[in-house]
């Protein structure tokens, strides 16, 4: 009951953002009606972040106590981290056609997005390529920690080595955008709705995971 | 340590009976190089591009012969064995040395003929050098822990490359980049976030490998 009341607290809370981020947050100075796809890529690339290190977290637990339905959690968030990803990736290539005139250049934010989801398209080919349960979930579960230890050179190597015009990804500290406090309303909703929808998206999955086990036991 | 050191022995002695994965790597990168050399030409290119060149070679012949040790304990059924006789890590340890080795072979041979076919002039050789130590390190102990993972699948030949291509990225990128530096007479300081990112990966990655090795390889 506490959650379906929750689900439909978070459909008026999305409908909110949407409408809030087109009609109620006022433009940023100097910058065009494109900036508020900002309150759409901020928020994916950010779950998309989160979506990862929950993958290798499940998969961490996998690794240490073997229980097969930590695996499937662990392919679970991956899945949702790979559709933000590919969402964070298409309104931040709209964003940059807007403001730096091409879709696609380079730029080092976008190498370490699209490594991102290189890396996790390699970790479902890795998946698809074993057929035994439990040796699918160990190796697929050291190659996700051993993906996750190397990303945090895409975010610092590499961007120090090529100069970005991404502003800087920790919010607002010296960000391009300056935000007034309507536009940090908005900003901060959609952030927090992006959030719980990304939750509520993985205790679906992870329901259905455990509905899938029973039956699989039950007809055993 | 030292059943790490008599692991390396058995594999450098099972390898030159053989020499699969020595031919194999040896002639991949001669082809490669007789390619890119026949396609572009010695005087057309600038240190942009042949730094980025050379590293796409040495990339890709890694990638054709590091997988293929530990694909052959799977395929003679050597494996177990080896489980019984000695601990995971001295069996990774040992196994990334002949990794380790095997890609100096070739840096050896690729690298002074890239320069002298190619034209490409090396202002700074103890960049250059250092990178490419560093570099291999990195490469070698990446590609010895996908190969662990690789050999325990069921398609072993591409899957590879795929694997292996994003986790190495890091690698490669700055190598091209310290690479292109010492060949357009940068002083050191300018390389140096380069050399960093290079040593500290080798040792994340090889960090990681031991560390997460045991799980593949006692699964």
């Amino acid at each position: 009951m506490f959650l379906k009341s929750l689900k439909i607290i978070l459909f008026f809370l999305l409908a909110a953002v949407i409408y809030g981020a087109f009609l109620y947050a006022p433009l940023a100075k100097g910058l065009g009606e494109y900036t508020r796809v900002l309150y759409f890529h901020v928020p994916t690339a950010w779950i998309t972040v989160t979506a990862f290190a929950v993958g290798a977290l499940f998969s961490g637990i996998y690794l240490k106590n073997k229980e097969l339905k930590y695996d499937l959690w662990a392919e679970a968030a991956n899945q949702l981290g790979l559709l933000f990803g590919v969402l964070a990736t298409v309104t931040g290539s709209i964003w940059a056609k807007m403001s730096w005139g091409s879709f696609w250049n380079w730029d080092p934010r976008e190498t370490s997005i699209f490594i991102l989801l290189l890396i996790y398209a390699a970790y479902f080919a890795l998946r698809s390529a074993v057929e035994q349960a439990d040796r699918r979930a160990a190796l697929s579960a050291v190659y996700d920690l051993l993906a996750f230890v190397t990303v945090p050179f895409f975010v610092f190597v590499v961007p120090r080595i090529y100069s970005s015009l991404h502003p800087d990804p920790i919010v607002n500290t010296q960000g391009k955008i300056h935000m007034n406090g309507k536009m940090l309303l908005v900003f901060l909703s959609s952030l927090s709705a992006y959030t719980a929808v990304f939750f509520w998206m993985l205790k679906q999955r992870i329901d259905l995971i455990g509905i899938q086990l029973k039956i699989k036991q039950l007809e055993n | 340590m030292y059943k790490a050191w008599l692991v390396f022995r058995k594999d450098v002695q099972q390898e030159f009976k053989t020499r699969y994965a020595l031919n194999a790597i040896f002639l991949f990168a001669i082809v490669t190089l007789t390619a890119v050399s026949f396609s572009i030409g010695a005087f057309s290119a600038g240190p942009e591009i042949l730094s980025a060149l050379l590293w796409i070679i040495l990339f890709f012949s890694s990638m054709s012969g590091l997988a293929h040790i530990f694909v052959r304990e799977e395929e003679t059924h050597t494996a177990d064995t080896l489980k019984l006789v000695t601990t995971s890590s001295s069996v990774f340890i040992g196994k990334l040395l002949f990794n380790i080795m095997l890609l100096f072979m070739v840096e050896l041979l690729v690298v002074p003929l890239f320069m002298g076919v190619m034209n490409f002039v090396i202002y700074d050789a103890f960049v250059f050098v250092l990178s490419l130590v560093f570099g291999t390190f990195g490469l070698a102990g990446g590609g010895t822990i996908v190969a662990a993972i690789i050999s325990k699948s069921n398609t072993k030949g591409a899957l590879f490359t795929v694997l292996a291509f994003p986790i190495l990225l890091p690698v490669i990128v700055s190598g091209i980049s310290a690479a292109k530096k010492a060949a357009t007479n940068a002083p050191l300081v300018l390389a140096s976030s380069e050399l960093q990112a290079l040593f500290a990966f080798a040792v994340v990655i090889i960090t990681a490998g031991i560390l997460l090795f045991d799980f593949i390889w006692n699964e």
